[in-house]
């Protein structure tokens, strides 16, 4: 008594082959079926994107206009304090547009290592309960934090449009922009891949990122520009390792596209910027491209014991 | 027909190391002395196990017998620390009801959610949703927050989408038959569908009966090793077994603990078909102890089939049957006479208590007996139907 469609479902997976569940695969190979994992998931990143940004302001009646005003109360305090209190304003034509840009760029960069770090820890019930590709967790905070960024590209557009004291300067280096945003991305999640993965080992990582990002932001040049770290290094070794951050580059390329008075010798003093800039920044995005392979992989192999860690 | 295998677990051993110590600093004070005092637990030792298309095998144990433990490794939630599982055709693993859905989010968007995570795509789920909200019964609420349900919604919406997922095979831990009984009866009539669709099933579950019902392959489950692998019948008796031997090892070490003697105890029960002329009479006696009598005794029995299921109860209080209360040792005979059940065999449950249902003594499946007789159709009762049919003419003819 077996019924045609018993038979063909029979029949089917019959012929599919035999996939080894959680195995551990050599290193090429893994990376190249966990990508393919991902990537048969990716509705599932979409709707926890959606999730993510739906949760966040579902019953506030201002809604995403919040994820505009942290970077907006930050932006006003640099201005007033840095820019007129200690005078930052005058050698840095266009300072709340730099500022912006600043703020902008790393606000991205913080919100997504700092959201991978503990995405997995918050996602404990699924984790614990369902099979997933779990980089899906650390991946959905990149949709979100890209999501928060672009509001706040539409602003950072139109203050461009409408306060630039400079004309817009269309030409190669606008491609920095792009670049310097893909480069702050591909880092970040490289990092947040592996931080996400040790968090759920030792809880003690959270805390310490959340100390190192208050560090990092002072190193770069996201409050002061680039000019006044040159005028004090003078190019010297201390200044390449400076310029050694990823997170450094991408704010100076991104600054050198948009912030076009800073590229002119106008109301101030010059303003210095690294030598082949475009260079360094196509560098740090393939090493930050490649840096993702091995992440991807320490991510992998401490994965196997999520389940009963959390 | 010849069933190809859809998972296949080899040698499969799971430790877990339980330390108790999570912190950076605690870790550094306690590292030398970590190595010697973490705790090793091997959940699953050498488990072997190939399951066939179509199948429905049931995992039972005892709590701790490493049975949720597999079914996750399956799923692969957990890794084996040695051993491989391979797997094909499409998973839905249904460990937690409900897993994934969003407080803030509403009924609609927690489905569609819902799906993805149980690795259906978006467009498939919009072709079922209809059905999905349909089976909860929530039309209504669909568009509310999932945070104002109440509890009966939650698990009856999850329920809802879990089952309406297309899996080849379907890992379910403990969450069959929620919500009302009419919204149970629709759950195992779902399930007995994806039966007879050849999906295949593996059900983890502390209810005897459930799968004596549901599944054609029982694995018992022992202290991480597989004890039993076979069929449901047997599966369940060894199973019960277990349970009775740890009851009863629990009731010595009470007793020599209290060095308290049970004022009644059941010696010994035993169960005689006796079959004549297409009926059933079981003749069960029970001899019983009576160390200390208190001013009144009950002696109940009850008969199960071997699938685990209560056919009948019933107490010597029920009949207002005066007992023998002398101390010394009694022989009660019970007649249960014309017993109408089919083919099979069935177990007696034997237990003297008091009228207020404190337990002195139990002997659960301390007899059986069997009934051979050939019976017309098949199920639990015996019944000798008889057809007749009345025709009218039809009006078109």
């Amino acid at each position: 008594m077996t019924s045609p469609e018993i038979m063909e479902r029979a029949n089917r997976i019959a012929a599919l082959p035999f996939v080894v569940v959680g195995g551990r695969s050599s290193f090429a190979r893994g990376a190249r079926s966990s990508l393919l994992d991902i990537w048969d998931h990716r509705e599932l990143l979409a709707g926890l994107v959606r999730r993510e940004i739906k949760s966040r302001y579902k019953d506030s009646s201002l809604g995403i206009v919040w994820s505009l005003f942290r970077p907006l109360a930050q932006l006003l305090i640099y201005y007033l304090a840095i820019g007129k209190v200690l005078g930052a304003a005058r050698g840095t034509p266009d300072f709340a547009i730099f500022v912006f840009i600043g703020l902008t760029t790393w606000g991205l960069y913080a919100e997504i290592i700092q959201g991978s770090t503990t995405s997995v820890l918050n996602n404990a019930g699924l984790v614990k309960k369902v099979y997933l590709p779990r980089e899906i967790f650390p991946l959905s905070t990149v949709g979100s934090a890209m999501f928060n960024a672009l509001v706040q590209m539409v602003v950072l557009a139109l203050a461009i449009v409408f306060l630039s004291s400079a004309p817009f300067r269309f030409g190669w280096t606008l491609l920095y922009a792009p670049l310097g945003i893909a480069t702050v991305i591909v880092f970040a999640v490289a990092v947040g891949l592996v931080l996400s993965a040790l968090n759920v080992y030792l809880r003690d990582t959270q805390h310490l990122v959340e100390i190192v990002m208050i560090v990092l932001f002072w190193a770069s040049p996201i409050v002061y520009s680039y000019t006044y770290v040159h005028a004090l290094l003078h190019g010297n070794w201390l200044e390449q390792v400076y310029l050694a951050n990823p997170a450094t580059i991408a704010i100076l390329g991104v600054q050198k596209a948009l912030w076009a008075a800073g590229s002119l010798n106008i109301g101030g003093i010059a303003q210095a910027w690294p030598p082949d800039l475009g260079l360094r920044l196509a560098i740090t995005l393939l090493v930050s491209l490649a840096l993702l392979l091995p992440a991807q992989r320490i991510f992998a192999r401490l994965q196997g014991n999520f389940a009963q860690e959390l | 027909m010849n069933h190809p295998t859809i998972a296949r677990v080899s040698d499969v051993s799971k430790r877990f190391v339980l330390h108790k110590d999570k912190s950076l600093k605690e870790r550094l004070v306690n590292f030398a002395a970590s190595r010697r005092h973490r705790d090793d637990f091997w959940a699953l030792k050498d488990v072997n196990l190939d399951i066939e298309v179509g199948s429905t095998v049931g995992l039972v144990g005892h709590n701790g017998s490493g049975k949720s433990t597999l079914l996750k490794v399956i799923g692969g939630i957990i890794e084996p620390t040695t051993g491989m599982v391979e797997r094909r055709g499409r998973l839905a693993a249904l460990l937690e009801l409900g897993a994934g859905f969003h407080p803030d989010l509403t009924g609609r968007e927690n489905v569609y959610l819902n799906a993805a995570i149980l690795g259906q795509s978006r467009a498939e789920t919009a072709r079922v949703f209809d059905e999905i909200v349909e089976f909860s019964g929530i039309e209504a609420f669909i568009d509310t927050q999932v945070k104002f349900y109440s509890s009966g919604m939650y698990v009856r919406l999850a329920f809802a989408v879990a089952i309406h997922v297309d899996p080849d095979l379907l890992l379910v831990d403990e969450v069959l038959a929620v919500g009302d009984e009419p919204f149970q009866r629709k759950c195992m009539d779902k399930i007995a569908q994806f039966q007879s669709e050849g999906r295949t099933i593996l059900l983890v579950s502390h209810s005897a009966e459930q799968v004596g019902s549901l599944c054609d392959r029982v694995v018992v489950l022992h202290s991480g090793e597989i004890r039993y692998d076979g069929a449901t019948e047997r599966g369940i008796q060894i199973l019960r077994a277990g349970y009775e031997d740890e009851r009863r090892h629990q009731e010595q070490a009470h007793q020599s603990v209290t060095g308290e003697v049970p004022p009644y105890s059941i010696v010994e029960a035993t169960a005689e078909a006796q079959e004549s002329s297409g009926s059933l009479d079981v003749i069960v006696r029970v001899t019983v102890d009576i160390e200390r009598p208190r001013d009144h005794w009950v002696l109940g029995l009850s008969i199960d089939n071997t699938l685990g299921m209560r056919l009948y109860g019933v107490t010597s209080l029920d009949l207002d049957v005066e007992l023998p209360n002398a101390v010394g040792r009694h022989d009660i005979v019970v007649t249960l006479p014309d017993v109408r059940v089919g083919t099979g065999t069935y177990l007696l449950n034997v237990g003297v208590g008091d009228r207020f249902g404190q337990n002195y003594d139990r002997a659960p499946g301390a007899a059986s007996f069997q009934t051979t007789a050939p019976t017309a159709g098949h199920g639990l009762l015996r019944i000798n139907p008889r057809f007749a049919s009345q025709s009218a003419k039809s009006p078109h003819a």
